[in-house]
């Protein structure tokens, strides 16, 4: 395996002692970017431009273009416009944003003041999930020092530029972490999205334009102006471009964060965590989070870590949250407990999902627990193709595909417990 | 806003509360439900109830049926009493490929109550939880607000040990 380039971007600072503090983000070129826009050196347009050449597509799951999305925003618009930050990582196997704010929150922050400016936004909002409390803390220092530095507030360092940050803690509720549910959350009520259109960039947060992006986009942005587009871009593969940032977990010997360049050999990225853990063989892989589609051992060994390679062997990149399976798991458990999870998480506003979920979970359950019928598999595929583009949001058919792959895949696992009572695995 | 006989929101908690608020539009105090319930939740030793709520809703000018809404939906508020130390078990795909499943077990076992319930001195509850997006460290707990990983057996009874 040739030598793998890690750590470009994002977590640049990571190996430094202290990153988060603001003397060491200075140090290493921190703030520069964000100098040069109040300076009037690079006008939203310009950085626009650059973002656009850079093709980053958003980090959070959908990959949505963020150049494209800036551009749906007028800046010149009359009234309050937003920026939020989306860090309510609850995706299951992402835990990815979590080190941003951790160890290289003011890269963040450089990210939400530059992305405040071109859409001509004074005020921005972190909505960090509740969990993350030292996350929190980390991020909410930063802020602090980048106020005292007067990098944040009015006429900022007499540009008569304002711009003010704050954080929002979620409470515990995977589905804030959907855009106009996050919207929602702020604004005091439950997290339950709306229905689109219209879309954010007209009517977001207090009926305002408001754009949202991923942590890992906000804080890719500075160093796409400080380096360039074109940098960034050539880092990746064509129409993907950049570091991607992949949370290994599972069972492999050494899970954890590697950011590497778009378009790794994903049999690079399981060597890079240490391979199967002792010494198994690989099974299954959920590249993209617990969202995406499960895949064979010999789709994914053959695939590249971008949207187009991922894409061909039948999955999504999704937030780039990788779950290993190693040759001893059991398929039908692990769907059992991903059904729970989204019949738990479904805010209950659509039907199709707040019904169906349940009805997806009880039936895995009862296959799992030996209660299984022959009509359970058709009835399973039946239920989850029916919630599927049937609801407003993406919790549905994020609740669906993990059924389908998983009976596409590994179907012979569930007629075995519906014939036998038991797993592939168990002795008879 | 008129100044009340509130039991909870006064002082210090009213400061805290007070802080949230300021960083929303004046009009816009319902933005600050969501701390208000998290600070006069861990006033009370872990969890909140009817005064609690509507003190909150009073205080931010809401419905209480809103502010009810909000306290039922979020899985981190608790409606009826916890252990002083909450372990809440992430249990979520990446945790149980690393055996979260039997952490769980053994916890029920170590400390003779199921998932939901305290122990009787008071000191310890157990809920499983979902995905704590941390699963480079599987299995992983949140313990009040901090985050264990990489747990064991071995490990949990150490931890569970240090805490008073």
């Amino acid at each position: 395996m040739a030598e793998i380039p890690l750590n470009e971007c994002c977590y640049r600072l990571n190996h430094l002692d202290r990153s988060w503090d603001i003397d060491v983000y200075m140090a290493n070129g921190g703030y520069e970017v964000w100098k040069k826009v109040l300076a009037g050196e690079l006008t939203p347009q310009e950085i626009i431009d650059e973002v656009k050449t850079s093709n980053i597509r958003g980090r959070g799951g959908a990959g949505f273009p963020t150049g494209l999305k800036w551009s749906f925003m007028n800046r010149h618009a009359p009234g309050p416009k937003y920026i939020l930050c989306n860090s309510d990582e609850g995706e299951p196997g992402t835990f990815k944003d979590r080190d941003i704010l951790r160890y290289n929150p003011h890269q963040l922050i450089e990210g939400m003041m530059i992305a405040g400016y071109v859409i001509g936004a004074n005020t921005g909002y972190n909505y960090i999930r509740g969990e993350f409390w030292e996350p929190y803390k980390r991020f909410d220092n930063a802020v602090k020092q980048a106020y005292e530095a007067g990098l944040l507030g009015k006429n900022i360092l007499g540009s008569g530029w304002d711009f003010d940050l704050y954080t929002h803690l979620g409470a515990g509720a995977y589905i804030c972490g959907e855009e106009t549910a996050l919207i929602e959350s702020i604004e005091g009520k439950k997290g339950q999205p709306r229905f689109k259109p219209p879309f954010p960039a007209s009517y977001g947060l207090y009926g305002r334009p408001t754009t949202i992006n991923n942590t890992e986009t906000l804080a890719s942005i500075p160093m796409i102006l400080a380096k360039g587009g074109k940098w960034f871009a050539d880092l990746g593969v064509p129409g993907a471009g950049g570091t991607k940032i992949y949370a290994v977990s599972g069972h492999v010997e050494k899970p954890g964060n590697y950011e590497v360049r778009m378009g790794t050999p994903f049999k690079d990225l399981l060597a890079l965590a240490g391979g199967v853990w002792k010494g198994r063989k690989l099974k299954a892989v959920i590249p993209g989070g617990s969202s995406t589609a499960v895949l064979p051992a010999e789709k994914a060994m053959e695939m590249n870590m971008d949207y187009d390679s991922i894409a061909k062997a039948g999955s999504f990149l999704g937030a780039g949250s990788v779950i290993i399976m190693d040759e001893t798991t059991d398929m039908v458990k692990a769907l059992e407990r991903l059904t729970w999870f989204y019949y738990e998480e479904s805010c209950g506003q659509c039907t199709p999902c707040r019904e169906g979920t349940g009805w997806m979970y009880r039936i895995v359950h009862r296959i799992r627990t030996g209660k299984g019928r022959p009509e359970d598999i058709e009835m399973l595929k039946d239920v989850s193709g029916k919630i599927m583009g049937r609801v407003i949001c993406g919790l549905g058919d994020a609740a669906s595909i993990p059924v389908a792959s998983f009976l596409e895949h590994f179907e012979h696992e569930f007629r075995h417990y519906i014939e036998h009572g038991c797993s592939i695995y168990d002795r008879a | 806003m008129s100044e009340k006989n509130y039991q909870v929101i006064k002082g210090d908690v009213k400061a805290r509360i007070d802080r949230w608020i300021s960083q929303y539009p004046a009009d816009q105090r319902q933005s600050a439900v969501m701390p208000a319930l998290r600070i006069v939740q861990e006033i009370n030793g872990g969890y909140l109830t009817r005064e609690l709520m509507d003190e909150v809703a009073d205080y931010l000018g809401m419905p209480p049926m809103a502010v009810y809404e909000v306290a039922t939906f979020y899985s981190m508020y608790e409606h009826k009493p916890v252990g002083k130390h909450k372990i809440c078990m992430c249990t979520n795909i990446s945790c149980m490929l690393r055996d979260a499943d039997d952490l769980v077990e053994y916890l029920k076992e170590k400390l003779g109550v199921d998932v939901g319930e305290v122990t009787p001195d008071g000191r310890f509850s157990i809920k499983k939880v979902e995905c704590l997006g941390a699963c480079g460290e599987a299995p992983v707990a949140m313990i009040g607000k901090e985050y264990y990983g990489n747990l064991t057996r071995e490990r949990l009874d150490e931890l569970l040990d240090s805490l008073e």
